[in-house]
């Protein structure tokens, strides 16, 4: 147990090195001028070269790789994320402002794409080749195909032009006073940026779980329950269920970097005030350290999902959590 | 082959079966007649009408031989099977990817094989030459893309796809080899007294039933909080027995129920069978182990090719002489020149035996 404790907290602390080294590199050796990025093409031009300088000995953009990032580390480890440049306000805070609205939308879309899809997934395999299992399976290879952000206009085309059923973007009414926004109006504009992301999700939990379904009954054990008289529904509930639900839900946790990586995308096309915009904006403007941030902030979402599948997993299956016991007995 | 002979069943319901096959539909044209003169309409080969319980020792009816201990209460088998075929539709394995075109492969044709009551009967077989669909056929267990057809009494009653399937564990119980075939994620104990019954008399008197099976078969309490991948290979093979007494079948299939034990102890592990079928039970045994067969059946059934090439008494097999297929006779060769070096088997069937027991130890249990 000390010891699974001990693997973990390094693999963290190694992982959030990595992902900020990382983030750092790429934003030195990327071909945007912070300067010229942030404020604007006009003003640029009609800028003084003294005051270019100025602004370029701001952004940091002379100041050598290593010495920048070991300057925001040693801030990061005393709890300081820096400061955004391109929004002018502690990383901390734009993280905590967006992160709100993006955890909103993740949280929907992986609870509905999780259940959804592996309710899809298990009556596919259990009744593989009907027309049910057909429809699921093409409706799942369609949507594995699909661009999330190509799905997200559409959307945007049928229920908000068209229909007029949903706001066209934004997680807010325009010109309503934040302390006049009602639980109502913020569902009202998460709907379409949730669906479209549950939506997507949906087809690969879908396929994974219909293809361990098959698996699963095709086993001998199940082949056993229906030579004693178990009828399909009962099997799948006794021991289907059973032998399903860990690998879905470690799949649901370990995927929860496709979904953050389509929250980017869906957050753009609705104009969603989330991370995945500001992480967008951040890589374009060259704000490396809200970049970072983003970046560990995700990297610890993604890590914590893993973590979680890989606990759950010893407390469900008996064989690993024997296991873990047995072997620190020794 | 067996056209002629006619049904000895007496309660033919007209009941329809797996698709029956010509033959057998000829032969039930009148089932109330049956019903109602059992005894004259068992034309064997000799004119004299007789009811099963009179078949002599060794008299051949049937597609069968009987042993002594074959019985016929209430004059049918407790299982016949008579020309079942089982087909797969599937892809022409033989031609090219892209022209493959579907084509049905018989696995099994035209096989007959008959169990009484109080006795094991031995299918013996190569591995992987189909053996395991027969037990899949018996108990109604078909792929989508399998077409079956035969005819299939139990216990004499004519039954179909249907009735086949309200027996499984209502009658017909499997003993599976291995403990793959229990839920890797649920205790012992909850798969032996079997999941999904949900009335809760029902559930405690199951419970005290499986306590007491448990206590039978040496298996301590502490064995039903235990899961599969702590079993030891003798404990799994008892807990699937409990599995299978659970239900209080009236047929067991035994599928290779002693994988990888050697002879003496695969004998040993029989034992709770012989108990079985001496309560009056009926045991079909399916296995690849000629020399086990011969040392725990009564009668022993030949597969080959997908069909049961002889089925006769054990005793058959004390000489070359009593047997009537060329294959049986080539396979009392192959064990009698077990113990003579350089001479090759000419049976597949040996080659996951795994038994040394010298041959001299042959068929024949003790006779009376």
């Amino acid at each position: 147990m000390a010891r699974f404790v001990l693997t973990n907290i390094t693999k963290f602390v190694l992982l959030m090195l990595g992902v900020s080294l990382v983030t750092f590199v790429l934003v030195s050796i990327s071909p945007v001028d912070p300067v010229q990025a942030n404020v604007g093409q006009a003003a640029y031009a009609s800028m003084g070269e003294e005051k270019r300088a100025q602004l370029a000995a701001y952004w940091g953009a002379d100041t050598p790789l290593f010495e920048r990032y070991f300057n925001w580390l040693g801030a990061a480890l005393s709890g300081d994320l820096g400061m955004s440049l391109r929004y002018n306000a502690p990383v901390a805070q734009v993280i905590a402002e967006r992160a709100l609205n993006s955890l909103a939308l993740m949280a929907v879309a992986w609870v509905v794409s999780g259940a959804l899809g592996f309710l899809l997934g298990i009556f596919a395999g259990a009744y593989r080749g009907t027309v049910f299992d057909r429809v699921v399976k093409g409706y799942c290879y369609l949507l594995a195909s699909t661009p999330v952000f190509w799905l997200g206009l559409l959307l945007l085309i049928v229920f908000s032009v068209q229909l007029g059923w949903f706001p066209l973007g934004l997680s807010v009414p325009i010109g309503v006073a934040s302390s006049n926004v009602t639980f109502v109006d913020a569902l009202h504009h998460l709907a379409l940026p949730a669906l479209t992301l549950s939506v997507t999700g949906v087809a690969n939990i879908a396929l994974h779980t219909r293809e361990k379904t098959i698996d699963v009954m095709s086993s001998p054990y199940v082949r056993f329950a229906r030579s004693r008289g178990l009828s399909t529904l009962r099997i799948l509930r006794e021991h289907g269920l059973r032998n399903l639900i860990m690998p879905a839900i470690t799949l649901q946790f370990a995927s929860i970097a496709e979904i953050f990586g389509g929250s980017v995308l869906v957050e753009e096309v609705f104009s969603y005030p989330g991370l995945g915009q500001a992480a967008v904006t951040a890589g374009l403007g060259g704000d490396a350290a809200l970049l970072a941030g983003i970046a560990i902030f995700s990297a610890m979402l993604v890590f914590g999902g893993n973590l979680i599948a890989n606990i759950l997993y010893g407390v469900v299956d008996p064989r690993i959590a024997k296991r873990e016991v047995t072997s620190d007995e020794l | 082959m067996t056209m002629a002979r006619s049904k000895c069943e007496p309660h033919g319901n007209a009941q329809p079966g797996v698709k029956p096959t010509t033959e057998s539909t000829q032969s039930m044209q009148d089932p109330q007649a049956l019903h109602d003169q059992p005894r004259s309409r068992h034309g064997h080969a000799h004119a004299e009408p007789h009811g099963h319980a009179q078949h002599l020792h060794g008299e051949f009816h049937h597609h069968h031989s009987h042993a002594h201990t074959s019985k016929h209460p209430g004059f049918h088998h407790l299982l016949t099977v008579e020309g079942l075929n089982v087909a797969f539709r599937m892809y022409d394995p033989q031609a090219p990817f892209f022209r493959a075109k579907q084509r049905e492969v018989e696995v099994i044709h035209d096989l007959s094989i008959s169990v009484h009551e109080g006795e094991i009967v031995a299918i013996v077989g190569a591995s992987g030459s189909g053996k395991t669909l027969l037990a899949d056929s018996i108990m109604g267990l078909f792929e989508p893309n399998a077409r079956v057809s035969g005819v299939i009494h139990f216990n004499g009653e004519r039954v179909g796809a249907d009735a086949l399937r309200q027996l499984r564990g209502n009658g017909i119980s499997l003993v599976p080899q291995s403990v793959r075939y229990l839920d890797p994620l649920m205790k012992i104990g909850r798969q032996v007294e079997g999941v999904g019954r949900s009335d809760r008399d029902q559930a405690a008197s199951r419970l005290a039933k499986r306590e007491q099976l448990f206590a039978h078969y040496g298996l301590g309490p502490e064995v039903a909080d235990q899961y599969p991948f702590e079993l030891s290979g003798g404990m799994a093979r008892r807990v699937l027995l409990c599995c299978a007494l659970m239900d209080e079948p009236k047929l067991i299939i035994a599928d290779e129920p002693t994988p990888g034990l050697d002879l003496e102890l695969a004998i040993k592990a029989m034992d709770d069978f012989r108990a079985f079928a001496d309560e009056g039970g009926g045991v079909l045994l399916i296995t690849h182990d000629i020399e086990l067969a011969l040392r725990v059946a009564d009668r022993v059934a030949v597969f080959k090719d997908g069909t049961v090439v002889e089925e006769t008494d054990v005793a058959s097999f004390a000489s070359p002489d009593s047997l009537n297929d060329p294959f049986s006779r080539e396979l009392w060769y192959a064990l009698r020149f077990e113990d003579m070096p350089q001479t090759q088997a000419p049976v597949e069937d040996r080659t996951e035996g795994a038994t040394t027991a010298p041959a001299a130890s042959l068929p024949s249990r003790e006779e009376g």
